[in-house]
């Protein structure tokens, strides 16, 4: 396992040997900022010290800019032929899938704790709730990393980086998707209510409320946990096949 | 050193490699040669576990590379085809990080692995440019570079001398020789006289079958007088009327 390292650190340094480091943090902030404050946020008509309105986006804003930071961690590999160096390095499939996506995970956390200065601003107009300021960053966090896992896995199966951002895009538009009130009450029509409650308790967006109300849940970070868990092992398995 | 036993890889209906066998000791170069798809390629992703082979083993120093890749890898120095390597990388960031998963974690001892890889391959004038901006030779060198890095006892190169200019080929050819005492060397090229130049053996495959397995001399006796490319086409054209 202690090969991880090298690994962890070729592909974290990676991202900031290009420009798409730097597009993908500053296009991340601008975004997401601009959402909080725009006319569906209601930042500060909100009339409350808290960073509820600028987190409430997150997971359809996750849904386009997590793609985009895992699409390139196996494609890239393949289209270049980097996959056969790395493969015939003295390494195993698994620590190769870690090394990679807990960079991409640290790369995704580094832009999610970029935001925090909102979090300052907010601490200046009032007093917010530190404990729900916590949870919420801890739930963020969380869920990008489910994000990623579900796109290395897609990235994992194909070499074209355009293939894997879509696919990894409709893969996160359903986990989302399944959350919706709307889609639920679709569901319950055409299935019984004990399975559409099932199905749509995969939806990332019903996971993610909790947290920005400042409850974590053990049973939403289990969900988040295994779901990483989960598309990792089915990584592993998509690059020895 | 290198012992490989009836490998095949099966691609839909094509048998790219169809049943391979040879050893290679300590001290022996083997030339590997073959018309374009024969199978070298594919033979040797499999003796460096880059492939499962669909029938037969690979093993490099006793290690079955199917039951213990990651032991088999340790002990290989393998420069694929064309070189890959991650091009926004400098060559001196390149060759650290592989000297860091080959286990080369301290400072000192990786930066000696890495300058001595950077003299042998006269690489030291870019290393620090970014292997994206090298010409097509330089990226050669820092594939053969990656390679060497951990002085294994075994290697396995994919048309090492592709892309060198004349003075870097013969500069490769020396490098490999001068190694070769203790180490089993497989290698494969389009070059036939690379083949007199440095190699012990010969293998000749076409459309995945060896159809020559000799000495660079057993070769040009069988045809007194012929040059090394008609031996070379009388062979493998043999094989494809067959
Ligand atoms: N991934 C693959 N899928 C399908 N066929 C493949 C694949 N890889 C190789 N082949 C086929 O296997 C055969 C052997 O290929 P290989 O690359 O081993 O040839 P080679 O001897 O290295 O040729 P060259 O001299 O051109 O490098 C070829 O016919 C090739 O088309
Ligand atoms: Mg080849």
């Amino acid at each position: 396992m202690t090969q991880i390292r090298p690994l962890f650190k070729r592909e974290f340094l990676g991202y900031f040997r290009s420009p798409v480091a730097y597009v993908f943090l500053i296009s991340f902030l601008v975004i997401s900022v601009s959402l909080a404050f725009s006319r569906y946020g209601n930042f500060f008509k909100s009339g409350t010290a808290s960073l509820e309105t600028y987190f409430l986006f997150f997971p359809w804003l996750f849904m386009f800019i997590v793609p985009a930071v895992g699409m390139r961690l196996w494609s890239e590999e393949k289209r270049a032929g980097t996959v056969e160096l790395l493969f015939t390095l003295p390494i195993t499939t698994l620590e190769a899938v870690l090394g990679k996506f807990l960079a991409g995970w640290a790369f995704l956390t580094l832009g999610i704790l970029l935001s925090f200065p909102m979090a300052l601003t907010v601490a200046y107009l009032g007093d917010p709730d530190w404990g729900v300021m916590a949870a919420t960053y801890f739930g963020a966090i969380l869920m990008a990393g489910a994000y990623l896992g579900v796109c290395a896995l897609t990235s994992a199966l194909t070499k074209n980086q355009v293939i894997s951002f879509v696919l990894s895009l409709a893969a996160c538009a359903v986990l989302v998707f399944l959350g919706l009130s709307s889609f639920t009450t679709t569901l319950e029509s055409i299935l019984p209510v004990g399975l559409a409650d099932v199905v749509s308790n995969f939806s990332f967006v019903t996971h993610f409320d909790a947290f920005t109300k400042g409850i974590v849940d053990p049973k939403d970070v289990i969900f988040f946990l295994s779901l990483i868990g989960f598309t990792l092992f089915l990584n592993v398995v998509a690059l020895e096949r | 050193m290198i012992a490989v036993q009836g490998l095949v890889k099966i691609y839909g209906t094509q048998r790219a490699v169809d049943g391979i066998s040879f050893t290679v000791q300590r001290g022996e170069i083997l030339g590997f040669l073959g018309p374009n798809g024969a199978g070298k390629s594919t033979t040797m992703k499999m003796i460096t576990g880059f492939i499962r082979p669909d029938a037969g083993t690979a093993t490099v120093g006793g290690i079955d590379v199917t039951a213990d890749p990651v032991g088999v890898k340790r002990q290989l120095g393998y420069l694929p085809e064309s070189a890959p390597a991650y091009p926004e990388m400098t060559v001196e960031e390149f060759l650290g990080f592989i000297a860091e998963v080959r286990g080369f974690r301290e400072t000192v001892e990786k930066r000696a692995r890495i300058e001595h890889v950077l003299t042998l391959t006269h690489l030291a004038s870019v290393r620090a440019q970014t292997i994206e901006t090298l010409s097509k030779g330089y990226k050669q060198r820092v594939g053969f570079a990656q390679a060497l890095i951990h002085n294994p006892p075994a290697l396995v190169l994919d048309e090492p001398t592709d892309g060198l200019d004349p003075n870097q080929k013969n500069e490769v050819r020396t490098l490999i020789k001068s190694m070769a005492s203790e180490k089993a060397v497989i290698l494969s090229t389009h070059i036939l006289e690379e083949v007199d130049a440095i190699c012990t053996r010969v293998i000749i495959i076409a459309r995945g079958r060896i159809v020559a397995d000799e000495t660079p001399a057993a070769l040009r006796a069988r045809q007194p007088g012929a040059r090394l490319d008609e031996i070379f086409r009388t062979l493998t054209a043999d094989n494809a009327s067959a």
